[in-house]
């Protein structure tokens, strides 16, 4: 399958800066490389096909292969401390909601070395119970509880090392009691005193030489290290909040996770201050052993969320070593580009990778003068949240859903066998809970040019970033518009200043994913006299967290309501990365009508179908945008579906928010029955929501004039960009989004 | 309940064979769900091979086994894997030849 895949330390990236690449040579054989800048990323021969420039860039050259692994899967270290050699009896416990406890072996805390066989671990054992082992340096014992745990309950959890006795304590303590189920178990055994190791403290994993395995699934609260061998009927006092005065003598760590959740940092509020932290971003803000629903926002109630959720599939950043590195000249025009890699011409494209990056305008005062009067903001939150989706490999519905057979480029069946390139905000990790959280540091293998979605509809398939490249190509190879990329990350970071110098802001095909910095910017940018070319359905939908500090991830809580392939638990609806409430914009007071007049709608991935024109469209205010357009009907053609009207739509909503004096110029009709109304539309469901009998199933396009002389224009369908290069972009959605193209840059004020 | 494909079902048949991506009717949506709507382990997928102009089929296996392609079964459309995707699937559900 694929020989090459990389992945860049950056989206977006200003003349002047570097840019690293990091590449795994599958075989371990050689490759080439050059930059390109990438133009029309579908192949699909009923449109203009794959189009790139090669960019003289210095980096064009061969390169040495290696491959290079990712190593998944979430955990958490504390570093050696000496103290820690200072044991003799002791008592290790925390509560536990194992969610995968029959998976086979899983470490839960160790001061452990597996090579060396010395030091202490618990953990659960191949037969799903939790057990408890010491390692002398020459042997290892342990000790099993003898019952089996059962998924997703409460756990006390602990061992007990009693050297003056010479035995080895194994306690597990449901802490749901039910009348006849027997996953109370405990068990002791002679063990030889343990030898320390000089290693660090593993949580959710066990250390083997010098990497880790067994990965724990599930929740880890409150793990507590006391220099004595306590009776096991104290072990529950552990957990009381404030301690018990005569259990604080002895505590040697008591880790709380409901500090620092914003951080990667896992807090020890014991004496010695032992510290540690967490590794590939386990999900934090979550419920703790002793929630009890009286609080659902974990920086009111911190006692209640006390617990980390690890997975062995969780990633952030890959860490592979650089391969080679490009300065961006200064003089390079700001677009869409990519590192182009090739170790063969495989027609499969199995030997090539490209990993695309948005070079932007420079930062600081040289990037507001002179620049274009248009600016394509790629919507790169987007693109991360379905970074490497997996739903059409694990999720049984996809294939009725979008109502043909699923066809896996081979990219797919890459990541089939590859679920260590981690997952999508749309994924369940493997143990079955969602994903919240993703990041760029990986390869993404659909946020590539040539790439085919599942979800693209019939014909070229494509969805975010390639079909993003329709409306690219058209700027560069029809009209010819000079423009600037600028990216969500950008826009995140820097505000509304990104967007002032522009006449015109043009958005990607399915912007849906925004941070409050975000949908601010784009309001003031609205608010001043900007002008917003929305030509996309489902934008400005789910509110989303970027960390922090770490770069290059971002956070969504999957609350309340809308479409979801996942829901998130009651009482964790707040991001973990700000605190902020998560969940559908629409929900927060903020439904996208209010920023582009429109909001999404229905949704079906089967094939797109047409506009007819509406009343609106005659109106004097906007019927210059119909100049050369004959007929009623606009888009009955397309790359993506067929049609300029598919896969998901908005309409508007004057309820929700779309401005009171918003013409609706055109909506789309005739849609299949796989396309219905999104669930936040009713509350009964009603048996008429296919496309073939409801009325709101329709793409609605929208006009209106904001305040200070700018004005907002909105398609309210994803496939719309795949219809522009249709008939060598002469027909009447290219005419359409021209006229309002070169109106939106002219800087006569609308109102 | 899911739907069991019934004698007078057959009706649709032609239906499918000449428009297979296209919109479909009630009946025959309800035919086409309840062949879809199977256990991921085993189902029929397909694999691009060449870009726009040739698929295999092959049977997904739950990530628990690889992919597997049937090299034999290769389409150069998707409607054309459709059709013979649909036979297979009627002849499993109804034990009737479609051929």
């Amino acid at each position: 399958m694929l020989k090459l895949i990389g992945y860049a330390d950056r989206f977006s990236v200003a003349p002047g800066e570097t840019i690293r690449f990091m590449v795994s040579a599958l075989e371990d054989q050689p490759y080439q490389a050059e930059i390109v800048r990438l133009i029309h990323g579908d192949a699909n021969p009923e449109g203009p096909g794959f189009k790139s420039e090669k960019v003289p860039s210095g980096a064009e050259a061969a390169h040495v292969g290696r491959r290079q692994d990712i190593r998944a899967g979430s955990w958490a270290r504390v570093p050696f401390h000496l103290r820690l050699k200072d044991l003799h009896s002791f008592t290790v416990a925390a509560m536990i909601w194992p969610t995968t406890p029959g998976k086979g072996r899983q470490g839960l805390i160790g001061h452990w070395d597996e090579e060396a066989l010395a030091g202490w671990l618990l953990e659960i054992d191949g037969q799903g119970r939790l057990a408890a082992r010491v390692g002398d340096g020459r042997a290892a014992v342990e000790v099993g509880s003898g019952v089996k745990l059962h998924p997703s309950h409460w756990y006390l959890a602990a061992m007990i090392y009693d050297a003056a006795a010479g035995t080895l304590t194994v306690i597990q303590r449901p802490v749901t009691a039910y009348g006849v189920v027997t996953d109370d178990g405990h068990a002791a055994q002679a063990a030889p005193a343990p030898l320390i190791p000089d290693c660090a403290i593993t949580m959710a994993a066990v250390r083997s030489g010098e990497g880790v395995g067994c990965h724990y699934n599930g929740r880890i609260d409150s793990p507590r290290l006391i220099a004595k061998a306590l009776p096991p009927e104290r072990l529950e006092g552990l957990f009381l909040q404030p301690l018990p005065a005569d259990l604080t003598g002895s505590i040697l760590a008591a880790w709380d996770f409901a500090q620092e959740i914003k951080t990667t940092r896992i807090v020890d509020a014991g004496p010695e201050g032992l510290d540690g932290e967490i590794v590939n971003l386990p999900t934090r803000a979550v419920r703790g052993w002793n929630w009890d629903g009286s609080e659902h926002c974990w920086w009111r109630k911190p006692a209640h969320y006390g617990a980390i959720h690890f997975h062995d599939d969780d990633i952030y950043d890959a860490g592979w070593q650089e391969d080679f590195r490009w300065t961006v000249p200064d003089d390079l025009r700001s677009g869409v580009y990519a590192a182009h890699l090739w170790s063969g011409d495989a027609e499969d494209g199995t030997e090539e990778d490209y990993i695309p990056f948005f070079v932007r305008p420079p930062r600081g005062a040289s990037g507001k003068v002179g620049r274009p009067r248009l600016a394509f903001l790629a919507p790169t939150a987007s693109y991360m949240a379905y970074a490497n989706d997996q739903s059409h490999i694990d999720a049984k519905d996809a294939e009725m859903v979008i109502g043909r057979l699923l066809a896996y480029q081979p990219s797919d069946v890459f990541l089939y066998d590859h679920p260590e390139l981690g997952r999508s905000l749309y994924d369940s990790h493997s143990d079955g809970s969602g994903v919240a959280y993703s990041s760029r540091l990986r390869p993404i293998l659909n946020l590539r040019p040539k790439y085919s979605s599942w979800l693209g509809a019939s014909g070229s398939g494509l969805w975010q970033f390639n079909a993003d490249t329709h409306l690219t190509d058209w700027l560069e190879s029809h009209v010819r518009e000079p423009f600037d990329v600028i990216t969500d990350e950008d826009l995140h970071a820097e505000g509304y200043e990104l967007l002032r110098p522009y006449q015109c802001i043009i958005t990607g095909t399915h912007p849906e994913y925004h941070t409050v910095r975000m949908w601010d910017a784009m309001k003031s940018y609205l608010d001043l006299g900007g002008r917003l070319m929305y030509v996309a359905a489902n934008g400005w939908y789910w509110r989303i967290a970027f960390h922090e500090s770490l770069p290059g991830v971002i956070e969504v809580r999957r609350a309340e309501d809308g479409i979801r392939t996942w829901f998130a638990d009651p009482g964790e609806y707040w991001h973990s990365f700000t605190g902020e409430y998560g969940g559908l914009w629409r929900r927060q007071g903020r439904p996208p009508n209010m920023l582009v007049g429109i909001g999404f709608m229905a949704q079906g991935f089967d094939v797109s179908s047409h506009y007819r024109r509406q009343p609106g469209s005659f109106d004097p205010r906007a019927s210059w945008m119909f100049e050369g357009i004959e007929g009623e009907i606009i888009g009955d053609f397309g790359l993506v579906g067929g049609g300029a009207a598919g896969l998901e739509l908005d309409t508007a909503k004057y309820a929700l928010g779309t401005p009171p004096h918003a013409l609706v110029l055109a909506s789309s009709e005739g849609h299949s029955d796989l396309i219905m109304l999104v669930n936040e539309e009713f509350g009964v469901v009603p048996p008429n929501l296919r496309g073939s009998e409801h009325p709101d199933v329709r793409a609605d396009m929208v006009f209106f004039e904001t305040p200070n002389g700018g004005a907002v224009w909105s398609t309210g369908s994803i496939a719309w960009c795949g219809s522009l290069s249709w008939n060598g972009y002469d027909n009447n959605v290219s005419r359409l989004t021209g006229n309002v193209l070169r109106r939106f840059l002219d800087p006569r004020p609308f109102a | 309940m899911p739907y069991r494909i019934r004698p007078e079902d057959r009706i649709h048949i032609g239906d499918f064979r000449d428009r297979p991506l296209s919109p479909h009717g009630p009946e025959l949506q309800r035919i086409l769900n309840a062949m879809r709507d199977t256990p991921l382990e085993g189902r029929y997928i397909l694999v691009c091979t060449k870009p726009f102009r040739e698929w295999k089929l092959a049977r997904h296996g739950g990530r628990k086994r690889p992919i597997e392609i049937l090299h034999e079964h290769v389409f150069t459309s998707r409607e054309e894997a459709e059709w013979a995707v649909f036979r297979m699937r009627w002849k499993e559900i109804t034990g009737e030849d479609l051929n």
